[in-house]
Order: structure tokens, then sequence, then C-alpha cells
């Protein structure tokens, strides 16, 4: 692969990691937002795959395509579960989309805007160390990192919250790739069982939740019950 | 600068006065087809033009100069506007003049003088479109120039032909991520500012919906024509504008009458290719809330934004 095509292929799949954290803020229905958020995983694991096939790393390859299997299939499909369950348990459709986020989507929109360019303005010193194609697009790492952890402080659906934590994952690990082609096998194999199973107890506890109380609104839940 | 330059710009203006009507046509055409229903001909809108043209010219009591000189400013602006973006050629008598700036600062002293002209009836409907057509305007301008600061960006100028000949000699330059965005935050732009579906529906009469129609309710006969007119050539304009800045080819760099007519070609089938999708498009599409429109600008705005951002950083040159 010649190093203009790598180049291009990498700020294309970085523009579409970082677009498809916009959509996210700015979707209400939460099965669009789990349908954005598989995409999201496929232009990561094209990142990594990327970065394996130019430095002929061919175990970071493996990774892309574990990392891609997890993100863009077995994450979605757990949330999407969770979501089918919540609308089996009543016709409510209130339940399945973010009516009301914290910060209404116009301004949340605009904050992201700013969020994008703290990142820039914090990884310069960084990406000035080491100016190649991949510390280039280390901003658009800390750009989703920090998109997601808005998402997960202003959402107020049980679901939502953890589409934004994982958007917060999927920074994370786009941005070890980006600036260090990733953390040993061991580790991120580790933190990717992690994810998988706290995606799944935040799955159980949401259904848990909801029978509870009757809604996901994280913001009635006030007082501690035995 | 010789006769093809002069030739071009002439061209422009003439291509796009005669055929704004045309397009909409076809536009109609498509969505009538599209919806089952057989249309009323791609010529429906210049027959209405000859009809309003016939009619005598009548204002409402009470109505100040600014109802009556705001189609031909409108025009008039636009016009100009269609002389500086280069459609056919970028190598024009008037090409160092054609500052991305003045281009936008033209749409918008037009989106203006309708606003004033929508105020001065002192109606009810023309003010409350006025108010809705500001709203709009004040997100949808400093999107548009943000898109094209994107584009001007590696260019390193905002001259609209440079951009564009640039974009031709290094079509990389498109396929990056700030291309795509830029393309996707502009297409959003050029929908609100020319009120199509999603923001403004275009033949709808309902005072719930409309933006634009509320501030030409009062116009009659040849204003009305005029004011029709203006609206279609901006549309058309604007989608020129939209083709040139990310699908350049065919484009005139230098002043070849060959190249000219290829360009005239190619622009017409653009044009047409877009308007088409666009009629497609809005037979699918539900024109959204009101509430809801400053949210769908501002998600075009941070696009425009993340393409500027990613021009800057992305980018092989620092």
């Amino acid at each position: 692969m010649s190093e203009d095509l790598y180049t291009q292929l990498l700020d294309l799949s970085c523009g579409a990691f970082l677009l498809a954290a916009v959509v996210v803020l700015w979707r209400r229905e939460l099965v669009a937002v789990v349908r954005v958020f598989a995409l999201q995983g496929v232009a990561l694991a094209a990142i990594v795959v990327l970065l394996g096939i130019h430095e002929e790393r061919w175990d970071l390859v493996g990774i892309g395509i574990g990392v891609g299997i997890l993100r863009a299939g077995v994450l979605p499909y757990l949330v999407r579960r969770a979501l089918a369950a919540l609308l089996a348990g009543r016709a409510h459709s209130e339940e399945v989309r973010e009516t009301q986020p914290l910060v209404n989507v116009a301004a949340s929109l605009l904050t992201a805007a700013a969020l994008t360019l703290l990142a820039y303005a914090v990884s310069r010193p960084l990406v000035e160390l080491d100016p190649i194609p991949a510390t280039r697009a280390l901003p658009v790492g800390l750009a989703v990192v920090l998109i997601g952890f808005f998402v997960l402080v202003t959402r107020r659906r049980a679901l939502a919250q953890v589409v934004g934590f994982l958007l917060l994952d999927n920074g994370i690990t786009a941005t070890a790739f980006l600036a260090a082609s990733g953390v040993p096998l061991i580790v991120e194999l580790g933190v990717s069982f992690d994810v998988l199973l706290a995606v799944l107890v935040l799955q159980i506890l949401t259904t848990r939740v909801r029978e509870a109380f009757g809604t996901t609104d994280i913001d009635d839940l006030r007082e501690l019950h035995d | 600068m010789n006769a093809a330059g002069y030739a071009a710009v002439a061209g422009q203006i003439l291509v796009v006065g005669a055929g704004a009507p045309l397009l909409t046509g076809w536009m109609r055409q498509v969505r009538a087809r599209l919806e089952g229903r057989a249309g009323a001909g791609v010529l429906q809108p210049w027959r209405d033009t000859r009809k309003l043209l016939r009619k005598e010219p009548v204002t409402p009591v009470g109505t100040g100069p600014a109802f009556r000189i705001a189609p031909a400013l409108l025009v008039a602006t636009t016009v100009v506007a269609t002389a500086l973006v280069p459609l056919l050629s970028t190598d024009t008598p008037v090409s160092g003049h054609a500052d991305l700036i003045l281009v936008v600062a033209l749409i918008a002293l037009g989106t203006l003088t309708l606003a004033l002209a929508g105020l001065d009836t002192g109606t009810a409907f023309g003010g409350m479109g006025a108010s809705r057509e500001m709203t709009v305007a004040a997100l949808v301008e400093p999107t548009i120039l943000l898109a094209v600061f994107a584009l001007s960006l590696p260019a390193g100028t905002t001259n609209l032909p440079a951009i564009v000949s640039g974009a031709i000699d290094d079509p990389a330059r498109l396929a990056s991520p700030a291309g795509f965005l830029a393309t996707a935050a502009l297409a959003v732009a050029v929908l609100a500012e020319t009120g199509r579906i999603p923001v403004d529906n275009p033949s709808t009469h309902l005072e719930l919906t409309m933006i634009h129609e509320a501030m030409v309710l009062e116009y009659a006969g040849p204003d009305l024509a005029l004011v029709e007119l203006g609206a279609q050539m901006r549309l058309t304009l604007l989608l020129g504008l939209l083709s040139s800045l990310f699908a350049p080819w065919g484009i005139a760099t230098s002043a070849s009458w060959t190249a000219l007519l290829l360009a005239l070609l190619l622009f017409a089938v653009k044009v047409a290719a877009l308007g088409a999708a666009l009629a497609a498009a809005e037979v699918f599409w539900a024109k959204v809330r009101l509430f809801r429109v400053p949210e769908l600008l501002a998600g075009s705005f941070l696009l425009a934004l993340l393409a500027v951002a990613a021009s800057y950083f992305l980018s092989g040159e620092s």
C-alpha cells in the first residue's frame, strides 16, 4: 500500500469515527443510536487494520478484526437485545427515545464542536513530538473520548448512557492505537473482556431497573431501597 | 481577458437566468412522476411567469420603497453572485473579485431585502415569515462560510475560482474527510437557504409551516414573477456552487471555446441530476418541525466546523 493511499484511508476512517460520535449525539431514537455505534466500531476496526497493514504487523491486523467483531457485532447486539426486552415489556415508545436530554440537542452539538477544538488544542504538543499520519489523527480519538463522556453525563435513559460509556471506550482504544500502535495483546484482551462484561452487567441492570421502577430514567433513582 | 472570458460570464448569467425556471419545472416533474401524477411539464414555471408578467402591477396600500425595490434587488444580487461564482469557467474577467465572502454576502443581501419587504407589508404573515427567515439565515450563513473555508484551507485562498481550479488539479483533496464533511454541511445549508423540504415546504400555503411563502404573500403580477425568478435562480446558483466545489470536473480552466461548450453541457447535466436527486429525496422526507430546524442547522454547523478542523489538522502539510 502506498504512503499516500494509506494516509487517505486512515484520515477517512478517522473522519468516519468522529462523525459517528457526533451523529450519536444528534439522534434521539436509541435504535438509530445503536446502529451508528456499530458503524463506529467498523471505522475503529478499519483504523487498527490499516495501521497493522502499514507497519506489516499481522498480529495487529488480527487484533483489528477482533476489535471489529466485538465493537461492531457483539456489543451492539447486546444493547439491541436489552432494547428489545424493554420494548417487549410494554408498548411505550418513550423508553426507546431520548426525549429530554439534560442539555438540549442543539446545545450539545455546539458543545461537541467546542470539545473537538479542545481535544485538538490539548493534543498539539503530542502531535508535534512525531508528526506522522497516525499521530496527526490523535485528536480524533481524544475528541471521541470527550464526546462519549458528554453523552454519559447528559443522557437520562440508561441505555443511552451505556452507549456513552462505549463511545468513551472506543475513543480510548482509538487513542491507544493511534499513539502507540496499541497496547500489548494481553492488556487489549483484558480490556475487551472488561467492556463486554460491563455491558452484560449493565444490560441486566437496566432490565431490573425497569422492572423495579417502570422506567430507565436514571434521574428517578433518588433513594436507596433494600 | 478575451472574448471567451466575457462569453463565459454572459453564458453563466444567461444559463442560470433562463435555466432556473426549467430546473424548478424539472424538479416538480420528477416529484410528480414519483408520486404517480402526470405533472404539469417542465415548461410550466415559464408559462406562470408569462402569465404573471401580463398582469397589472399592484402593491398593497401603505407599503414603502422597501416592498417595491425588493424583487429587483433580489434578482440583481443573485445575478451578480452568478457572474462571480465559477460555474462554467474559472478564467473570466471577474474571477479576481470572486471572493467567497463577497458571494455569501450577496446571497445574504438578497435574503435580507426580502425579509425587509415582508416586514414592510405590516401584515402578521409578513412579519412572521421575515422573523423565521432571519432565524434560519443567521444559522445558515456561517455554515456556508465555514464549509467553504474547509476547502479554502488547502487552496490557501478564499478566491472561489482558485479553490475550484485547485480541486481540478488535485482531486484527492475532495476525497478527504474534510471534503465529505464540508459537502454534507453545505448540502444542508443549501437546503435551508433555498427553502426546500426539511426546513421549509416550497409548495405550501399553510401558515404553520411556511417561511419563504409568508414573506411574499402580498406580491402580485410582475413583482411576484421577479420574486419567483429570484428564488429559482438562487436554487440554481447554490446547486451550481455545490457541484462546482465538490464535482468540479469539466469546468473550463482556460479560455477556449470547446472547453466552454463542454462545461456548459456538463453544468446542465450536473445541476439537473442534483435537482432530480433533491426532488426524489423530498418525496420521501417530511418537513421537520420549526423548533427542530435550529437543531438541524447546528448539526450542519458542527459538520462544517469539524471539516475545517479536519482539513487543518489531519492533512499532510503543517
